[in-house]
């Protein structure tokens, strides 16, 4: 049908509305009405109609409607959005076009890394940002809004960052490096708080936070809980390995700590006496064992089946999320502390290095020597394990490969 | 052909939602061809409406339309829907610089006494293809989209629909002294489309 005004031949529109046009300027009912019309989608002659039929109570009186004067209420309506209608959005957006997140996060990556990196430290923290160091540099990467930003890069002879934790606030970030040196930075000014020296004879691999207590594991062999507060940061240090302490995780109620080495031994220790709750090996051992602590005899030894190289806790404890390496490179979920093995999730083809948990306890990040980056559904519900691997939505999902 | 005709001419409810949401779909993915909201290289040809159309072959675009589609569906059946709408934004400012308004108004009757209607199936083709090509010759005279862009869509529907847990309430997404034009409409007897494309104004003669 001809829509007279609205579309003209050349193609090029009037910029002005139709009948705005025609209400203001007074033209004949004929032309508003041949404008209106065609212009439905603009009128809601629907609403019209409906006012007309349904009788339904509304602002309007609903007897008299003359299309122009229909039309010109739904404008007003649709403007001031006071109509009977609802306008809904789909809550999963379409994935943007190419020139998306993944391509500027991977532009952020090193060009040409001077070595085949095994470790990638990573950590996810309360403000539900991930902090991932590679090399000297660590970056920031904010799960809300997919931005990414360089938090800092140490001095060639300091570096590379061995490990990273953010603290339970979600702002301050601990930063162990090579050096043996640990640095407390705040995110959110983005500048260097403090450096923690004389611990560590070498390079500390791992870092927990325990509110105000950093616990640092380092390649002696040592585990060292910091008081960041104080000048003499030192607090106390529990010796038990025999070789570098690759993880380090603090249960949530702050009692226990959960360790494990390169020696393929991992510890639980006791804060409150400093004893070792449990210890369990791999490789050759594979076991985890449970000592009394008094007598020094061994409670209860599971065997894992393979080397244990980093554990995380669920939230009320009740679960223990150990990975390993060779032969399945799986993760495996126990009950604690009854050590019953709830489940084993595969998917790495390589030794499973380093585990992140999701400030809402449910998802768990895994990164191991195939490079790849695994999201886990794994502390879903306390009564329901469900390890299912989880692609997580956008962005993260075409991050494959981390050089 | 003539029998057969005859038992292809009855439109039911749901019969006219099907053909109003696959219009949707396909409607959808012509614009984001021609527009250049994605790549044309993630694009493939199927025919259809006695057309060469193109489908979009990202999953991730695909199941967000055929989410989309099915809800729409089931809208329609309920005389729910009043109008689809898909707007084209910048990426970078999230400006809204494109709205496709596709308005329905459906046969009362047919929702409340379950009637059926008749209508050649072909006609209706027709008409569904005559706004298809509309759709693909608009980049005659629609701004060029320089920048990259995302698309997202916006339901119209009545007050009282239960609000499906997959969607949420969202602003018009209007443009301001838009360029309008309209389009061809198509009916199927129980639900009438109607297509109007606004464009960010980008000259600033005329008023």
């Amino acid at each position: 049908m001809d829509a007279g005004s609205m579309n003209s031949s050349s193609g090029k529109t009037q910029s002005r509305c139709p009948f705005k046009n025609s209400y203001f300027k007074g033209e004949i009912l004929e032309r508003i009405w041949i404008d209106f019309i065609p212009n439905r989608s603009a009128m809601d002659f629907d609403y019209a109609h409906y006012m007309l039929n349904e009788g339904r109570k509304d602002k309007e009186n609903p007897a008299v409607s003359s299309p122009s004067r229909d039309a010109y209420r739904k404008q007003l309506a649709e403007t001031f959005n006071m109509n009977r209608t609802r306008i809904l959005a789909f809550k999963n957006k379409p994935p943007t076009p190419v020139e998306a997140i993944p391509n500027e996060f991977s532009s952020v990556h090193p060009a040409k890394p001077t070595k085949t990196r095994r470790y990638i430290p990573q950590t996810w923290g309360s403000s539900n940002v991930l902090a991932i160091a590679l090399g000297n540099t660590v970056y920031l990467w904010d799960a809300t809004d997919g931005a990414t930003s360089e938090l800092v890069t140490i001095e060639d002879e300091n570096g590379p960052v061995t490990s990273v934790k953010w603290a339970p606030d979600g702002r301050h970030i601990a930063v162990g490096l090579n050096s043996s040196e640990v640095q407390l930075w705040d995110s959110t000014a983005n500048r260097q708080l403090r450096t923690l020296k004389g611990g560590h004879q070498s390079r500390v691999g791992s870092l927990d936070w325990n509110n105000h207590i950093l616990t640092t594991g380092g390649m002696d062999g040592q585990i060292i809980n910091n008081d960041v507060r104080v000048r003499a940061h030192i607090v106390e240090t529990y010796r038990g390995h025999h070789q570098e302490v690759c993880g380090l995780k603090w249960s949530a109620s702050g009692q226990q700590l959960a360790s494990g080495g390169n020696d393929n031994l991992l510890h639980i220790w006791d804060r409150s006496t400093g004893n070792l709750l449990a210890s369990g090996g791999g490789g050759s051992d594979r076991c985890i064992k449970f000592w009394n602590t008094h007598t020094g005899a061994c409670l209860n030894s599971v065997d894992t089946g393979s080397q244990v190289c980093s554990l995380l806790w669920n939230k009320n404890e009740r679960e223990l999320l150990s990975s390993h390496g060779f032969t399945q490179n799986q993760l495996t979920l126990w009950k604690y502390p009854s050590m019953v093995k709830l489940a084993e999730l595969t998917g790495h083809t390589s030794r499973v290095l380093f585990m992140a948990q999701s400030p809402d306890g449910c998802t768990v990040a895994s990164a191991a020597g195939d490079e790849t980056l695994r999201f886990w559904n794994v502390f879903g519900t306390p009564e329901v394990a469900k390890p299912a691997p989880k692609a997580n939505p956008e962005p993260f999902a075409h991050l494959n490969r981390i050089r | 052909m003539a029998s057969r005709t005859a038992t292809k001419d009855i439109i039911t409810l749901r019969g006219s939602a099907a053909i109003v949401s696959e219009f949707f779909g396909y409607a959808a993915n012509s614009m984001l061809y021609n527009r250049g909201v994605y790549p044309e290289e993630t694009f493939a040809k199927v025919k259809k409406y006695g057309l060469p159309m193109l489908l979009t072959q990202d999953e991730g675009v695909k199941t967000f339309i055929a989410n989309l589609t099915a809800q729409l569906s089931d809208w329609l059946e309920s005389g729910k829907l009043q109008r689809v709408v898909l707007v084209i934004m910048s990426k970078a400012t999230n400006e809204v610089l494109e709205r496709w308004n596709f308005s329905i108004e459906t046969d009362n009757e047919v929702l409340e006494k379950g009637v059926a209607r008749e209508k050649s199936d072909k006609e209706i083709m027709r008409e569904i293809q005559a706004i298809m090509r509309q759709i693909a010759s608009s980049i005659t005279y629609l701004p060029c989209l320089d920048e990259p862009c995302v698309f997202d869509v916006l339901a119209y529907t009545d007050k009282d629909v239960a609000v499906p847990f997959t969607w949420i309430e969202s602003d018009p997404k209007l443009i301001a002294n838009p360029q309008m034009v309209k389009l061809h409409s198509f009916n199927t007897k129980i639900h009438k489309v109607d297509t109007l494309v606004s464009y960010k104004n980008d000259e600033w003669d005329e008023e």
